[in-house]
């Protein structure tokens, strides 16, 4: 069985007497596509950190690749990792081609990476021009070539499609299954859940500084036992009686509005519920159902009711 | 360990980035152009145009790159380090196999070619200018004067980058630069010469003369002394130095240590 590619054993960050990051354990698999998520200030960025070996951790270990990231042994980890930041900064008095050429000398990757990967990226044809003329979607492209110098086995992607139209984001994704094709596995965070929850394999989540719930999205759903959204559309008002017996099943969040009706489910009485709907006959004109997106799942952990 | 190839991969991008928006040309142009303005109109206030003696003109030269030199050195050192961290691109450097020192060591070598290039072919170019008009050995006291305008820019510059590092944004890393050449060009030697007055005959006025090691730009106009009393006069302060202190390998070695001790420093508190 491989290793882990990385492994946080009880992981613990202080800033003073505050606790950014609280005895966190996890493991990323080989080949996985990991998502971190949680509100503003659950820790993300410190923890994110930590993996890359930029800060040290209070207690705990991190190991990425095998390799601790304390330790001078890090620094030849450092050329078979890539890391896009959020806050992507780079040089605008350089090309595109040239940003590239300086980043793979220092990486210590083969200069003649930067054509094919300024292709694959789709910056072939703006590669002489200056970074300051690029828009934030050539700059995040560009930023993501960057970090696939030195043919990465590991990425770590934070906040990557921020600012992205929703072509581009799609492209994006198109090119992170064709990494993960080729072995790449990933972590990464996004605070635009629904784009995600598609995507990863397994997701945590951090609650101020805390794992907060861990494993794939349909376990994150069930164990969070959300209720289902039910949207009724009926053709003429539901008796008292009517009501009540919907409500038996789910209870009705929200009063009825011109011919609309909204429930919420529990997961478990919803085949009891939809048959109830059904005994309406032609009162109910149509059915819509929602399933809890991770959203709501993460808002569920959060503490706060969807 | 160092890893050279890092280093010189940072300095490579600091020095063509400042080629290329013009720094050096422009700095060059100021350090020719101010060279040669007061090799031959240094003595209008003296009713008196043309060429004068290279004592006189190195003495004129000094009191002006005293301020200029500190000061450009401070600006183009300043936003090294902190430049990169409130842009947000010095968490993606350091996520690269490149150590902290090497990217300090990267940033000041690229920096210190840049300044020396311009010290170099800036005053060069007025010193092959001034050549035709000079006996040889004024050239060589150009030369030095050269070297020491050099050693004092790359000294300035140390204080630029250990600026850069402890400031935790541009603004206070800006503010205290300046703040740095207020100190050491304008303030330090007013305190001096109050203490002179005030101390003159006491303990503390033989110790004067030392204190003045503490100060960069100070060691740099010692090190351009040389000539008659009457020169040494036209210095103020600089007339008061025992004789150990004029030894230009001495004070060479003491500017030099400007040079290593900040950058040390800096070394150390860029965490």
């Amino acid at each position: 069985m491989n290793p882990p590619v990385i492994e946080l054993h009880q992981v613990e960050r202080r800033f003073g007497t505050l606790a950014a990051v609280d005895g966190v354990s996890f493991r990323v698999e080989r080949g996985e596509l990991f998502g971190l998520t949680g509100h503003n200030g659950a820790g993300k960025s410190t923890l994110f950190k930590m993996m890359l070996g930029l800060l040290e951790p209070s207690a705990g270990s991190v190991r990425v690749l095998g390799t601790p990231t304390r330790g001078a042994a890090f620094r030849a980890v450092r050329r078979r990792i890539g890391y896009l930041p959020e806050q992507l900064a780079l040089y605008d008095n350089l090309s595109g081609a040239e940003t590239l050429a300086y980043f793979a000398r220092l990486k210590g990757a083969n200069a003649q990476q930067v054509v094919p990967l300024l292709d694959k990226v789709g910056l072939a044809h703006a590669a002489q021009r200056r970074v300051g003329t690029y828009s934030k979607g050539m700059r995040q492209r560009l930023g993501l070539a960057q970090a696939l110098l030195g043919d990465p086995q590991l990425l770590f992607l934070d906040e990557p499609t921020n600012g992205l139209d929703p072509e581009a984001i799609h492209a994006f994704y198109q090119l992170l299954a064709e990494l993960r094709a080729q072995g790449v596995s990933m972590i990464l965070t996004s605070h635009i859940l629904a784009e995600i929850q598609q995507r990863v394999d397994r997701v945590a989540i951090l609650k101020a500084g805390k794992l907060a719930a861990l494993g794939s999205v349909a376990q994150l759903r069930e164990a969070a036992a959300l209720p289902l959204g039910v949207t009724l559309s009926t053709s003429r008002p539901l008796t008292a009686d009517e009501l009540a017996r919907l409500d038996r099943h789910a209870p009705l969040r929200q009063a009825a509005d011109a011919g609309q009706l909204q429930l919420a489910c529990p997961p478990l009485a919803k085949m009891a519920l939809l048959a109830e709907v059904a005994a309406l006959g032609a009162a109910v004109r149509d059915v819509r159902l929602a399933e809890p997106s991770l959203e709501d799942v993460i808002l569920g952990y959060a503490g706060v009711t969807p | 360990m160092i890893d050279l190839v890092a280093i010189r991969t940072v300095a490579a991008k600091e020095f063509r980035d400042r080629l290329r928006n013009r720094w050096v040309l422009a700095v060059s142009a100021v350090f020719t152009l101010f060279a040669l303005v007061i090799a031959y109109f240094g003595a209008a206030q003296q009713g008196e145009v043309g060429l004068r003696g290279i004592e006189v003109t190195i003495a004129s030269l000094v009191s002006l790159v005293i301020y200029l030199i500190p000061l450009i050195a401070l600006l183009l050192g300043f936003d090294a380090i902190v430049g990169e961290r409130e842009r947000g691109s010095l968490e993606l450097l350091l996520s690269l196999p490149i150590s902290r020192a090497e990217l300090l060591l990267g940033k000041y070598s690229g920096l210190a070619a840049a300044l020396s290039m311009a010290t170099l072919a800036g005053f060069g170019v007025a010193g092959v200018l001034l050549a035709t008009r000079l006996p040889f050995a004024a050239l060589y006291h150009y030369a030095g004067f050269m070297l020491s305008a050099l050693l004092l820019g790359l000294a300035f510059l140390s204080l630029a980058l250990l600026v850069s590092v402890l400031c935790g944004d541009r603004t206070r890393a800006s503010g205290a630069a300046i703040a740095l050449w207020f100190f050491f060009v304008l303030v330090f030697d007013l305190l001096l010469l109050g203490l002179l007055v005030i101390q003159g005959d006491g303990p503390a006025g033989s110790l004067l003369p030392w204190l003045m090691l503490l100060n960069p730009a100070d060691l740099f106009r010692a090190l351009n002394m040389f000539g008659s009393d009457e020169l040494r006069a036209f210095y103020g302060l600089g007339s008061v130095l025992p004789d150990l202190m004029t030894q230009p390998l001495l004070l060479g070695g003491l500017l030099t240590g400007w040079i290593v001790a900040p950058l040390a420093v800096a070394l150390w508190r860029f965490r």
